[in-house]
């Protein structure tokens, strides 16, 4: 079982995956430089998050042009589990892996701090075992993590079982008070239609260790080891 | 295009002396070149040469048996055992941030980030100190919002996390206010990496952005007063771009694991020139330097702008000879301008070529051994007595004490600074244990378990009123926060931060504040490895409250042993250590000031021997689980200390119930506000009790019983009560609440 964690100028959040991956789960990592053009021989993809060509244009405007974002789709195409987390989550919006856009935070500031999320669907390879309605404590670290999209697209989210999480107050409720950033419907993370690419901003690769302040995230990771162990049997 | 030709008077417009344009001409014995001139005057300003300061800096302790790189070079480097040490150092970047502060702050931490990667160390941390005028002044919410968002938007972006700092505020800073950061890395040994230019023949290359007419004169204009036409010098403030610093950073330590390099500097102040003659002076040789090979941002740059430009995310390399294929390899795979621009040479002489002219010809030992130091003179301010003065029996007392508790708790100072830190990524990297909000934050180092203790300080106001006690105080309180959280401070970084020093009284406030800094590191052990001062910090001839900012490194050896400032369990007993350090002591203090608009006396007293004793009490008491939390007396005395305690953890507001700590205290506000030297509250389960009364008589550290945690109010009998959860929320909204700020 092999993960990719890759690596684009400006990802910052490359080593916390690594480390995460490697350290806290126990899965074989490695970086994949972005001017690389095939997946092949990886289980899984980790989009870490980071200021990629420094956000200078809109945020994943410029990765998602990179060689490596070929074979990320052609993975994703065959069912392959892909994660991108914060600026990852940007860079598959704009790569139309996953529909909508990232608007800045509706208080024009970056934002760091731990937030609540409620768990939606727990159909992907990272959600599996997280029933609906869970509560995970998670931090968030963005400048830009306001999702955006049309009502159509929104509604569309929600019948075809797309939402995986949203910003919620420490009891579950989705509150206005709880989004950090204005994201619609509290939207905190999204998959595609097959269930097998989910963007998030929150980072889980942060959390994974109680003396980090919460090991919720490691939820998300252990998760995806148990769906690749299901796999391979 | 004809160069302007050199007189006295252009040597003046540069800062220079007519003696120092004397030792010019005696150096050099003849007219210097316009590029000449600009390279002795930046290399001879107060910020690059640190003429008016050199004597004194001289009697901080800087050697110790952990230091590994005293003062001096990029950066100071301290062991932390294992092969692995750390690397630190605080700077200023105080007049660019008040003209411009988003880019001043943004470039600052761009800066200090350089001076600890060029070492070969990767940045895990930052911090900053930073100090505004009142909060009501016009420009103060225009200059926080720019300077937090600076620090942010550099910082988050290179994804280095900025752990803690301090924000304060006072009307001596209307006109210039402080921006100092901190960055602390960590490396191995054998991967130290020093600023030298050896090896005759060896390539000398630049590599990163390329060179622009930004920043050109910053070190000169860091070395003058500000007046009326400041706005003015707005194109003298360089631009920050952390992405490419990011790739910048990625690309040297890449190149650090191979052995292609002999020393490496970032182009900071001065540019091109410092690091040049800065790498050949160290390394006793000189070089061979053509421009032309330098990559440029705009055409028709003249040669004295290219050396004298401050174009950010730059650092010069000497190589090994036959190695600058692999060092072109590193950096254009992240996609950086790489460019070999000359040699190391054997005659000490700085050569600089320009469309096949030499433009600049410069005895390197002379440039760096002849440059002027001053004995400038020092004298005690007349008005110093009457500052001194102050009775407190004349204040009138507040009618309500409870509500005056609140107030301070809520106010400027004191008020929860999540409004700033919620801006910058604290998080990332996946090592801040102890997040900010405490007296010192905490991070481990991976791969082992240890941590690393870290905190800022310095109370200006008791620098103000007697430079000597305040300079200590800033030490003590820093090396007290790191021991609150449960480790040993190993060193410090300073920036010193004054006005005029052409000034006597100001040479006087910087003379006294060093010795007195000086006194409390040897006492408690702590060598300085690195450092800066910021002279000229003036407005129109006012100068600022002297501030040298200390920024603690503290090791635990064991991370899990860490402390926080906050209780965390109804039924934990609430002491009191180094209680006999109480007493009416109103001078300096945040009560006088915020409450009777007085800023006079003089501050508390110091016990150096005490200070000590109580460090490492509290170090064992944090590794032998004896305490649960420990915050130490500061601004606001036992009171706001006591409140800190209860409300600024994660969890709800707590209450406590404890008796006055103080009852010979003439009248209730000098108990519960009165400031002190060297007392630390302290939590504990009750069953430790014994064990911690025990620990703190082997110490001979007098403590006192004073209550227990829980309950709905902070309460100190017979004094005053209020609910944890008011204070939280005057604590939580103070902040924007003080400078009009949005929530």
């Amino acid at each position: 079982m092999k993960t990719a964690v890759l690596v684009f100028p400006g990802s910052n959040c490359d080593h916390d995956a690594y480390h995460a991956l490697k350290y806290v789960i126990g899965v074989d990592a490695e970086f994949v430089w972005h001017k690389r053009s095939s997946l092949d021989g990886f289980d899984a993809v980790v989009i870490p998050g980071g200021f990629t060509y420094g956000d200078y244009l809109r945020t994943g405007a410029m990765a998602k042009l990179s060689p490596v974002m070929g074979a990320v789709r052609r993975f994703a195409e065959g069912g392959g589990p892909v994660i991108g987390i914060c600026n990852g989550f940007q860079i598959l919006l704009e790569a139309g892996l996953l529909p909508g856009a990232m608007i800045v935070n509706d208080s024009l500031r970056f934002v760091c701090d731990y937030v609540h999320l409620r768990a939606g669907t727990d159909r992907t390879p990272f959600t599996r075992g997280i029933p609906e309605g869970t509560i995970l404590k998670i931090p968030v670290a963005h400048y830009q993590g306001n999702y955006f999209a049309d009502e159509r697209t929104l509604s569309s989210l929600e019948e075809r079982d797309q939402v995986v999480f949203r910003y919620c107050d420490p009891e579950g409720e989705v509150t206005r008070e709880s989004n950090p950033n204005g994201s619609a419907r509290n939207i905190a993370g999204i998959c595609n239609e097959g269930g097998n690419v989910l963007g998030m901003m929150p980072h889980p690769e942060r959390c994974a260790e109680e003396v980090l302040g919460s090991a919720d995230g490691r939820r998300l990771f252990d998760a995806m080891v148990a769906w690749l162990g299901e796999k391979s049997t | 295009m004809k160069e302007k030709q050199v007189t006295p008077e252009l040597a003046r417009e540069h800062g220079l002396s007519p003696e120092e344009f004397g030792t010019v001409l005696a150096i050099l014995g003849r007219t210097p070149s316009l590029t000449e001139l600009g390279i002795f005057s930046v290399m001879w300003s107060e910020h690059c040469s640190y003429k008016s300061s050199r004597i004194h800096l001289r009697k901080f302790p800087t050697k110790g048996p952990r230091v590994l790189q005293g003062p001096g070079e990029n950066a100071g480097i301290v062991d932390i055992g294992d092969g692995l040490a750390v690397v630190f150092k605080m700077e200023s970047h105080n007049h660019p941030s008040f003209i411009e502060p988003y880019q001043g702050a943004a470039t600052g931490v761009g800066g200090i980030l350089r001076d600890v990667f060029t070492m070969g160390a990767r940045p895990i941390a930052s911090l900053n100190s930073l100090r505004f005028g009142r909060p009501d002044h016009p420009r103060t919410r225009y200059l926080v919002s720019g300077v937090v968002s600076g620090i942010a938007g550099y910082g988050n972006c290179i994804g280095v996390p900025t752990v803690g700092g301090e924000v304060s505020f006072d009307e001596c800073y209307d006109g210039n206010i402080l921006v100092n950061a901190f960055t602390l890395g960590v490396v191995r040994h054998e991967r130290i990496w020093l600023g030298t230019a050896a090896g005759v023949g060896n390539p000398v290359i630049y590599v990163g952005s390329k060179t622009g007419r930004d920043g050109i004169h910053g070190a000169t204009m860091a070395s003058g007063e500000f007046d009326e036409k400041s706005e003015e010098k707005r194109p003298t403030v360089q631009v920050g771009d952390p992405f490419t610093e990011k790739l910048l950073l990625e690309a040297c330590l890449e190149l650090m694991r191979t052995d292609a390099i002999v020393g490496i500097q970032d182009m900071g102040a001065a540019g091109l020139t410092s690091s040049s003659f800065e790498m050949a002076s160290r390394g006793g040789t000189g070089f061979l330097m053509d421009l032309d090979l330098v990559p440029q941002r705009e055409e028709g740059m003249t040669p004295y702008e290219l050396m004298l430009s401050e174009s950010q995310e730059r650092m010069l390399i000497v190589a090994k000879k036959g190695r600058e294929g692999e060092v072109r390899e590193i950096f254009e795979k992240w996609d950086l301008d790489v460019s070999v621009i000359g040699e190391v040479t054997g005659d000490g002489i700085g050569r600089v070529r320009w469309r096949g002219k030499t433009v600049a010809e410069i005895p390197i030992a002379a440039l760096t051994d002849k440059a002027p130091v001053y004995d400038r003179p020092a004298e005690r301010p007349e008005g110093q007595d009457a500052l001194q003065r102050l009775d407190p029996a004349g204040l009138p007392a507040p009618s309500d004490l409870g509500e005056t508790w609140v107030r301070l708790m809520g106010g400027p100072e004191l008020s929860d600074r999540k409004w700033v830190y919620r801006q910058y990524d604290h998080m990332i990297r996946t090592n801040t244990l102890v997040l900010p909000g405490s007296d010192a934050a905490v991070l481990r180092v991976k791969g082992t378990r240890k941590g690393i203790a870290l905190s800022v300080d310095c109370n200006s106001r008791y620098c103000y009123l007697d430079p000597f006690v305040g300079g200590m105080i800033a030490v003590c309180e820093a090396a007290r926060n790191v021991a609150c959280s449960g480790a040993e401070p190993i060193g410090l970084s300073d920036c010193l931060n004054f006005g005029n020093p052409e000034k006597p009284e100001v040479m006087w406030q910087f003379r006294s504040a060093i010795e007195g800094m000086a006194m409390a590191c040897v006492a408690l052990g702590v060598p300085v490895v690195s450092g800066n001062v910021s002279f000229y910090n003036e407005t129109k001839g006012k100068g600022i409250h002297p501030t040298p900012a200390v920024a603690m490194v503290g090791l635990l050896e064991d991370a899990s042993k860490r402390r926080v400032q906050w209780f965390s369990a109804d039924g934990d007993l609430v002491l009191l250590a180094g209680a006999d350090r109480l007493g009416v002591h109103l001078g300096g203090s945040l009560y006088l000031k915020e409450i009777h608009g007085q800023v006079a006396g003089t501050p508390p007293p110091v016990d150096l021997a005490h200070e000590k004793r109580l460090e490492e009490f509290l170090r064992e008491a944090a590794s032998a689980d004896l305490v649960a939390s420990a915050h130490d007396l500061a601004e606001g005395g036992f009171a706001c200390a006591l409140a800190e305690s209860c409300i600024s953890g994660p969890g709800s507001a707590m209450g406590a119930r404890v008796l006055n700590p103080y009852p010979e205290a003439t009248r209730p506000d000098f108990a519960m506000f009165s400031e002190c030297q060297g007392a630390v509250l302290l939590s504990c389960a009750p069953a430790k009790r014994d064990a911690l009364l025990d620990l703190a008589g082997r110490f001979r550290i007098t403590i006192k019983e004073l209550g227990v945690v829980g309950g709905e109010y902070v309460d100190i009998e017979g004094l005053a009560r209020v609910g944890a959860a008011e204070f939280r929320t005057a604590w939580s909204e103070g902040f924007a609440a003080a400078l009009g700020l949005e929530g």
